[in-house]
């Protein structure tokens, strides 16, 4: 569970304060991972622009948290939104945030690197065709009013976190925030115009693995730091990091190799990042054999929608909602049924007797899909309002790359002339000498 | 015999195919090329070399038909290729002289012409 909100006199640690630094960094490194991850998922002619808006996050997420995400998010704890006493990171010193023993300004970059990559995984469900900038607009206003709010209900001393409802690193408001979003996102903006048309493969699968396996190596520092120090939580969610992602990775190469025979690459890239999705909320409340048996039986429903979405006409494109959505809602009803006081320190699920936990969780698991679906929805529908969300045909045709970014991925390097040639007047390089 | 050279646009190339399936024209080779046909010239920058792209990226096709077979295959190909733009490439119908089929040794016509077609 996160900061107790009750103020209370502590000292900054610094074992706690070095590990919640190298935690930072460790999530700041998941947004680029989830580019690489997303940027070999989609065509040649989109890859930059699919990794840029994953970079963008950084750039957009980063200021609005820094302006009001933060204080909406962890000031108080009003019901439905906190306050604005650390808007503009007034009070936000190295005086130890309350509940913790780390300077409250690590606790603040910290949460930072989550609202960014939610807003990242978001990107996901809209990639290679939505335009740029309204991209970047949806971003800013999601991170305030869908992000903040929902990080306040779940960690900041919002009415679920304060009613009970356990969520120890983001199944309420990163997963199944970012996954109900995704949903919305992808009806408002509208299928490709070759979905479900011609076959949409992945460019390279390589950066798809290499992509999953940094996200892996991030979400240490995710689950792990979200015990704000390195403490027992820290530890059972950091090993629990390891053992989920890796039940998960076995049972769905079973799967698919019970369903085609043949157990494929990017099918594990997706795995693993269930996996990690799974264990998020969990990750220290339940024990280690229980993370292990969340890692198998979350994998089924996952691997069903992953398969079943593609059928339908909602061009989810990169599956955010069976890989965070759907994970994450798992990962928060699980802890109903089996945390373990005698590991967490907090509560029991209904397995060890206490049946109102499992309450607690369902309370999240109904309340944050429909918020995140619904804001979402009306955020886009306003957005496209004021200026097109997509591009014309052509252009989607050309590749965003080139359009958006005067890039491309994988340039030929042929014909290519210098428009502004100061240093090449000068010195005329001669393609052959006799 | 003639072999039919279709030069078409990269994002074209799935609806050239389309519309050759749907001509019944079967034997098909494809690859990727780099040219210039009079568009315009694309702009890219890489921090600060503005550069102007002059050749694009291409796909050519190559595709022997007999005689009665060269009419639609011109034809789908610009079905399937056509924008309206400056760049939708441009077809080359050439005589050949001979085709060997090389797994029976069968030539011309019956070279290609698709098996059980």
């Amino acid at each position: 569970m996160d900061a107790p909100i009750i103020a209370q006199v502590t000292e900054i640690d610094t074992g706690d304060t070095a590990w919640m630094l190298a935690s930072t960094a460790l999530v700041l490194l998941m947004t680029v991972a989830l580019g690489l991850f997303y940027a070999g998922l989609v065509r040649a002619k989109n890859a930059l622009n699919t990794f840029m808006m994953c970079v963008s996050a950084i750039a957009i997420a980063g200021l609005t948290w820094a302006l009001v995400g933060y204080s909406l998010a962890f000031d108080g704890t009003g019901d439905l939104v906190g306050g604005l006493d650390y808007a503009f990171l007034q009070d936000v010193t190295f005086e130890p945030r309350d509940g913790t023993t780390i300077p409250h300004l690590v606790f603040f970059a910290f949460q930072a690197t989550f609202c960014i990559i939610t807003v990242a995984l978001i990107s996901g469900a809209v990639v290679e065709r939505m335009r740029f900038g309204p991209w970047m607009v949806f971003a800013a206003l999601w991170s305030v009013l869908v992000y903040s709010v929902l990080a306040h209900w779940g960690f900041g001393g919002g009415w679920l976190i304060e009613g009970g409802t356990l969520d120890f690193a983001g199944g309420i408001a990163v997963e199944m925030a970012s996954g109900f979003s995704a949903v919305a996102a992808a009806i408002v903006v509208g299928a490709r115009k070759d979905y479900g048309r011609i076959g949409l493969l992945p460019h390279n699968s390589v950066l798809v693995l290499l992509g999953a396996g940094l996200l892996w190596f991030g979400w240490f520092g995710f689950n792990g730091g979200s015990g704000f120090g390195t403490g027992d939580a820290s530890v059972l969610a950091f090993t629990n990091t390891m053992l989920c992602p890796a039940a998960t990775l076995f049972t769905w190469m079973i799967l698919d190799l019970i369903r085609g025979r043949k157990v494929t690459a990017v099918g594990a890239a997706t795995a693993i990042i269930a996996g990690c999705v799974l264990i998020t909320p969990a990750g220290g409340f339940i024990s280690p054999g229980w993370a292990l048996v969340l890692g198998v039986l979350g994998t089924i429903p996952v691997y069903f929608v992953i398969v079943y979405r593609p059928r339908t006409r909602v061009d989810e494109t990169l599956d955010v909602l069976a890989a965070h959505g759907a994970a994450g809602l798992i990962g928060i009803l699980f802890i109903g049924f089996v945390a373990q006081e005698s590991w967490n320190g907090v509560s029991d699920g209904w397995f060890y007797g206490n049946i109102s936990q499992l309450g607690d969780q369902a309370l999240a698991v109904l309340a944050t899909p429909i918020y995140a679906f619904v804001m979402t929805f009306i955020l886009l529908k306003l957005v496209g309002a004021v200026m097109p969300l997509r591009g014309p045909d052509h252009d989607e045709s050309l590749g965003m790359d080139s359009i958006y970014h005067g890039e491309e991925a994988y340039p030929s390097g042929e014909g290519a002339i210098l428009v502004t040639p100061e240093a090449g007047e000068e010195a005329p390089v001669p393609v052959a000498q006799p | 015999m003639k072999l039919v050279i279709g030069i078409v646009r990269p994002e074209k190339a799935n609806d050239v195919l389309e519309a050759l399936y749907r001509a019944d024209v079967r034997g098909i080779s494809m690859s990727k090329v780099q040219g210039h046909g009079g568009e315009l010239d694309r702009v890219e920058t890489y921090r600060g070399s503005t550069v102007k792209v002059e050749v694009n990226d291409k796909v050519r096709f190559e595709i022997g038909v007999s005689d009665d077979f060269v009419e639609p295959t011109v034809q789908a190909i610009c079905d399937g290729a056509r924008t309206g733009d400056v760049g939708d490439g441009k077809i080359f119908v050439v005589p050949v002289e001979r085709v060997v089929r090389i797994r029976t040794g069968e030539t011309d016509e019956a070279a290609v012409t698709p098996v059980g077609g």
